[in-house]
């Protein structure tokens, strides 16, 4: 039971259905609620110490009490999850939603009782079109089992491709049926959400350790970590390594032990240069963080973040600049266009580097660069893919000048692997 | 005009929202699977039905990717750029792909069979390079298998 989250997920690719989900002791989760008061499953959750891992990492237990409730309370109050991934190199709720999808829909059964919600939506990212249709086919038997429907109703919302819906407030006018950009904040979610009610908004892995929570206790759950944060994390790793895949790990597995126990190693003829430890939102590593336990906690104290936990490995064949450009583009290109520095800088940014991958780049550029990794750092903008695309960016500067000065004086992009448009 | 078909199941989409327009992008959805893509006048239609302006509906129908504001070939081929996908070879796979149909990024084939596009990151950057066509995804690609699976699709 060291793999709550995922050691039942089946290897041929099929999904748990309902007979199989229960017979493994699904929904049993249901009758301990039911034995509890909604404050007291918010109280347990929140003495778990569960952390959000949509990639910010806030507790999931304060979120929860943040959602008004008694009498006075407005309603109907919602619940979501932020089923919307589309981080690049993340890929850890596709296996979730495609192996188990009873599992999160028991999840969002424990949160919805714990904040008294009545309507729950699952926002999936519209490419993820097998997650999409074993998300229906479980809801629809969630119905006929009597588990939906009674206190709770439950939809899936499928997007059309956008990384700005996953925003939680940009989500909400998604849901709503506006363009996508995000909200001012306050007022945050759980006061004024979707459609002006209390809503609370998850990620698809962290609802899926609710059950798990309820059915084995605190202290179980804790005991899973060798890290400072509680429970497992699905890690993954992608790039050129022997074995990239994803796997559910104790939170606070090292970025050493994903890249050479699990992850193999790199393949023959490559060599680590670096890697970004959660998405492309996230800081560039060097080998010296590698030790570095891979928990909010642990990656906070030195200044820097997990992200998604699905870190993306830089080999020594690949254009550093070539990969900061690919980045780059996609936040240019994903940008809901609502604040300066990210719907203008960004533009200027992709533009900058594709200079330097086509031998065009000067070394007053550098300094532009650095200009906008600052522009676009926290407190600027409205939401965090500003800072998000300020990451790579400014970490990529630091780590690889001697990268950029090469392509200044060769006139050109030493690398096999680069990217011009 | 929205045939009959195409009403009852917007009307099925807007029971799941407490209000009627909120259902907007899951009506072009279902238009869009009906006549493969979304044109000015479906739009209107679109709007009409579900009680906005069509100005509006534009500003999010042009919005999201998956939704087409202009004819697709019947297969759309949509590459991740991303950049996993990018380490492990994007630019030979798209290079291959333009050579074996002819065309480049965002364009369609003159028999309207194929529309290359691009595609933000897929969520299976283990298995990268990867791609979707319509709607089943095709993963580990080399420049070698690429060209079959654009055959057999
Ligand atoms: C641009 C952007 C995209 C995001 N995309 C996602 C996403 O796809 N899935 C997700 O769970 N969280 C995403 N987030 C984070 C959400 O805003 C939110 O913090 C999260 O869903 C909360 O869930 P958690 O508390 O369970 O982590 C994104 C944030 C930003 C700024
Ligand atoms: S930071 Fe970028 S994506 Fe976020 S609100 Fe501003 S313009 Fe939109
Ligand atoms: S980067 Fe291509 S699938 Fe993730």
């Amino acid at each position: 039971m060291n793999k709550p989250l995922t050691g039942h997920i089946r290897t041929d690719g099929e999904a748990i259905w309902i007979d199989d989900y229960l017979k493994l002791g699904g929904y049993q989760s249901l009758s301990v609620i039911s034995k509890m008061l909604p404050q007291d499953v918010t109280k347990l959750i929140n003495d778990s110490g569960l952390m959000g891992r949509g990639g910010a990492g806030v507790s999931t237990g304060f979120k929860m009490a943040a959602v008004p409730m008694g009498e006075k309370a407005a309603t109907p109050k919602y619940l979501i999850c932020n089923a919307d991934e589309m981080e690049p190199g993340t890929f850890k709720d596709r296996w979730l939603l495609e192996g188990n999808p009873h599992q999160l829909i028991e999840g969002m059964l424990v949160s919805a009782y714990a904040i008294e919600a009545s309507v729950a939506y699952i926002f999936v990212r519209g490419e993820y079109k097998l997650a999409i249709k074993r998300l229906e086919q479980a809801v629809k038997e969630a119905y006929s089992k009597g588990f939906l429907g009674q206190s709770l109703d439950m939809h899936v919302h499928p997007s059309a491709g956008r990384y700005i819906c996953g925003e939680e407030t940009a989500l909400m006018n998604a849901l709503e049926g506006k363009r996508a950009t995000p909200r001012s904040k306050p007022p945050f979610p759980p006061a004024i959400g979707v459609w002006g009610k209390p809503t609370l908004i998850n990620n698809v892995e962290t609802l899926c350790n609710l059950p798990h929570i309820l059915n084995h206790g605190i202290d179980w759950y804790k005991a899973l970590s060798k890290g400072v944060n509680a429970g497992t994390k699905i890690y993954g790793v992608s790039g050129h390594v022997k074995k990239p895949g994803a796997w559910e790990l104790p939170m606070g597995t090292t970025a050493r032990e994903l890249l050479e126990v699990h992850a193999g190693g790199m393949k023959d003829g490559y060599e680590f240069k670096a890697l970004l430890p959660g998405g492309a939102s996230t800081d560039f590593w060097l080998e010296d963080k590698l030790d570095t336990p891979m928990d909010f906690a642990s990656t906070a104290k030195i200044g820097t973040r997990m992200g998604t936990g699905t870190m993306i490995v830089l080999d020594d064949k690949t254009c550093p600049i070539g990969m900061l450009l690919s980045l780059e583009k996609f936040f240019k290109q994903e940008s809901c266009g609502w604040c300066t520095p990210c719907r203008d800088g960004l533009s200027w940014v992709a533009e900058i580097l594709s200079a330097f991958e086509r031998g065009d780049g000067r070394e007053a550029d550098i300094a532009q660069l650095e200009r906008h990794a600052r522009l676009l750092g926290p407190g600027s903008t409205f939401c965090a893919l500003a800072p998000g695309a300020a990451s790579p960016l400014a970490t990529g500067l630091k780590y690889f000048k001697d990268e950029f000065l090469r392509h200044i004086q060769e006139k050109s992009c030493p690398y096999a692997n680069h990217l011009h448009r | 005009m929205l045939s009959a078909e195409e009403k009852s199941e917007i009307d099925h989409e807007i029971t799941k929202f407490p209000v009627r327009r909120s259902a907007c992008l899951e009506a072009l959805a279902v238009v869009q699977r009906h006549r493969g893509w979304v044109s000015d006048d479906t739009l209107k239609a679109v709007a009409d039905y579900v009680g906005m302006s069509a100005t509006e509906l534009d500003g999010i129908a042009t919005f999201y990717n998956l939704i087409y504001r202009k004819p697709v070939g019947k297969k759309v081929v949509r590459i991740c750029d991303s950049v996993s996908c990018f380490i492990m070879g994007y630019d030979k796979i798209r290079s291959k792909i333009e050579q074996e149909l002819g065309i480049q990024l965002g364009q369609t084939t003159p028999d309207q069979e194929f529309t290359l596009l691009p595609t933000p990151c897929l969520g299976t950057c283990d298995h990268a390079p990867a791609l979707m066509i319509n709607d089943s995804l095709h993963r580990d690609l080399n420049e070698d298998n690429v060209a079959q699976i654009l055959r057999h699709e």
